[in-house]
């Protein structure tokens, strides 16, 4: 007999209290404004969020202003004036020299990763330009999904990222998030929430472990 | 630096770590600290004990049909592309880990967290095979370098300081002697790690919920470790317990909610990494493994633990931990759900551990999956008894213990006495060597009137 019918032979010898699945009934956290509590949420573990346009129907109240090299903290999404994605790019990474995308339209991108052979060579990348599905308020976390992106690696081992998302796809919890995950054909999907960190220094933070050192988030 | 103890003892080994007072008081106020982040991080969800309910139910319901959704499982990771593998044991496991390796002809394997290899003994087992074996959590490659187990199953190196980690950089990773700086040192490990994983034929990871509904497994990490683990090599290795199985996609919103809150106090991990397939001309395989899972299912009670999500919220609360380090267990998962999980598989080896509690409740209830760990070890500590697994000493002081308790006149006249001598003695005859009550502090002053005196002069009022 085989390990697998080993397994499944001592789970069905054993009689298990019949359990039901509780189903998702009970009431979940929504937010009225969902782009600033995410703003709200991102600055928590480390990250940033951008707005570059209003978001519909609102008008922004005065923010902390952007200095030239660091980004402004202020506890809710900082509007950036009807710039470009382009022009915020260069303010933020001014010395970024290699730059990949998957944002469809971004023009500022000079490495192509899916022309890449192996995904080894996005090793040299100084920041990423990756398109975000949908936000999720609750944790600042962003779906990315990599159906178009031939090497995954991107996400992770380019030395900065700036995650795009359209300012009109942003969840106020992980129930409506997955609600919208699709994995379909693609081969791997992440939610990522900030740049990436570790604390196992005597619990001392440190942001960019492994990963991104940043965790820039612009709502388009 | 301490090691893997020796003796079987938790309350022998803990004197080891306790040696250093100053160490212990740290180590006490840091993981109290995470469990203060977790208070927090659980009040900002309305529904959290919903959450917690709905957990429990998820894995007790998952448990109940674990066959189909195992098999289910099983078919959609196939049909993903993956290749899935079942060991009934560690053993297996470890075989069939390394023949993948082999048939591959990888040389260099780089791994992130995973407690199943741990318990496994994976490592030794493929480095003298010839693997070279890297782990990648900041945490798990100090004490890998330190060649000793993690203490903790969320923070691997919390027993060490950071001059520690220093040390152990400057004489494996040429770090600058004495530059004891968290920041520097990350940094260091940052470039040293880098090369590990682009130098990789393949990488391992641990699996925090596998998804019979899609076959997709789930893995989450904070530092980015685990994922470029699975994005660089072609060949991913995924190992999972049986217990990792859950069964729709829906329900990864429960457990994605709970898990880091409960572990740091973070909303989320940083990255909740969801793989579908195997990447291009790579290979994907999942290594399904039960070693004493599916006995612990057929349990009544102690099945419970088969709910458990490694957050290690029990670990960060329980007074008995904080004070006497991951290491005084001397098991692969230490603390309150080691306490119940070790045992409740080898009560023989583990009989100590369910006493390593003062069953003040607070692990289960911090814990996301609503397990109910102080009636476990309750329970377990029973079954020592019965299958008479105590020491001599303390089976006799038991059951004198129960003929004392038992007699309502001998407890009252033994309390009187106990009262009169605690107010009478001299100090030094209360705190002599055989009271170990009063090893580091003094025994309470005693009240003038028992409870139950108390409560009859209220009543004739």
């Amino acid at each position: 007999m085989n390990s697998k019918q080993t397994i499944i032979n001592r789970i069905r010898n054993n009689r298990y209290t019949p359990v039901e699945h509780p189903g998702y009934g009970f009431e979940k956290i929504v937010f009225d404004d969902p782009v600033q509590k995410f703003a709200q949420t991102i600055r928590l573990v480390g990250g940033e969020a951008y707005c570059l346009a209003y978001p519909s129907g609102k008008k922004p109240e005065a923010k902390a202003p952007m200095t030239d090299t660091q980004p402004a903290v202020a506890a809710d999404a900082v509007f950036l004036g009807g710039k470009s994605l382009e022009e915020v790019v260069k303010e933020f990474y001014p010395d970024a020299k290699n730059i990949s995308s998957t944002v469809e339209g971004f023009k500022d991108a000079n490495v192509d990763v899916n022309s890449m052979d192996t995904p080894h060579e996005t090793k040299d990348i100084d920041l990423a330009v990756v398109k975000g599905e949908f936000a999720v308020a609750e944790n600042g976390a962003v779906w990315v999904c990599n159906t178009h992106n031939k090497h995954r690696a991107q996400y992770f081992l380019a030395q900065n990222i700036i995650l795009v998302v359209d300012k009109n796809n942003v969840v106020s919890n992980m129930h409506e998030a997955y609600e919208r995950v699709d994995m379909g054909d693609a081969q791997f999907g992440a939610f990522i929430s900030g740049p990436s960190k570790t604390a196992d220094i005597e619990q001392c933070l440190v942001i960019g472990a492994h990963g991104p050192r940043s965790g820039i988030v612009v709502f388009v | 630096m301490s090691h893997a103890p020796a003796h079987k003892d938790h309350a022998i080994n803990c004197r080891e770590f306790n040696k250093d007072q100053a160490r212990v008081s740290w180590h006490d106020k840091a993981l109290y600290f995470v469990r203060e982040k977790r208070d927090r991080a659980s009040r900002t969800v309305p529904e959290w004990e919903a959450l917690r309910d709905a957990a429990s139910q998820i894995k007790q319901h998952t448990l109940y049909k674990m066959d189909e959704y195992l098999l289910e499982f099983e078919k959609n990771a196939r049909a993903n592309g993956a290749v899935v593998h079942f060991a009934k044991d560690a053993q297996e496991h470890n075989e069939i880990v390394y023949k993948i390796l082999k048939d591959n002809n990888v040389e260099k394997l780089v791994k992130s967290k995973s407690m199943l290899t741990e318990e496994c003994h994976m490592n030794p087992y493929l480095e003298e095979r010839g693997i070279d074996v890297v782990d990648t959590d900041l945490g798990e490659r100090i004490v890998q370098l330190n060649q000793e187990p993690p203490s903790h199953i969320v923070l691997p190196a919390i027993h060490l300081k950071k001059e520690d980690v220093s040390e152990i950089f400057n004489e494996h990773l040429g770090t600058e002697k004495g530059n004891a700086d968290p920041y520097y040192l990350t940094e260091s490990a940052r470039h040293h790690l880098r090369e590990k994983f682009l130098a990789a034929d393949a990488g391992l990871t641990g699996v925090n919920m596998a998804v019979a509904e899609t076959g997709v497994i789930v893995v989450n990490t904070n530092e980015g470790n685990a994922d470029l683990g699975m994005a660089l090599p072609p060949i991913h290795i995924a190992c999972m317990g049986v217990d990792k199985l859950i069964p729709k996609m829906q329900d990864l919103s429960v457990f994605t909610r709970l898990l880091a809150r409960s572990a740091t106090g973070q909303p989320v991990t940083t990255y909740t990494s969801h793989v579908k397939k195997p990447l291009e001309g790579g290979q994907l395989h999942i290594v399904v493994v039960d070693n004493g899972r599916t006995d612990l299912r057929a349990h009544k009670s102690y099945s419970h633990t088969m709910q458990c999500i490694r957050c290690g919220a029990c670990l960060n609360t329980c007074p008995v931990y904080r004070r006497s380090g991951g290491h005084s267990y001397g098991s692969t998962i230490p603390g309150p759900i080691g306490s119940v999980f070790e045992p409740a598989r080898d009560l023989k080896t583990h009989h100590d551990l369910p006493l390593a509690s003062t069953l003040c409740g607070s692990c289960g209830n911090v814990c996301p999956a609503k397990i109910p760990i102080p009636e476990m070890l309750l329970e377990l500590r029973q079954d020592s008894y019965e299958k008479d697994l105590l020491p001599a000493g303390k089976k006799i002081a038991l059951k004198a213990a129960g003929v004392w308790l038992r007699n309502p006149w001998a407890f009252d006249t033994g309390m009187k006495i106990a009262r009169f001598m605690l107010r009478n003695l001299p100090k030094s005859w209360i705190n002599n060597k055989f009271n170990i009550w009063t090893k580091q502090r003094d025994m309470s002053p005693a009240p003038e009137k028992s409870f139950k005196e108390m409560m009859k002069e209220r009543k004739g009022h």
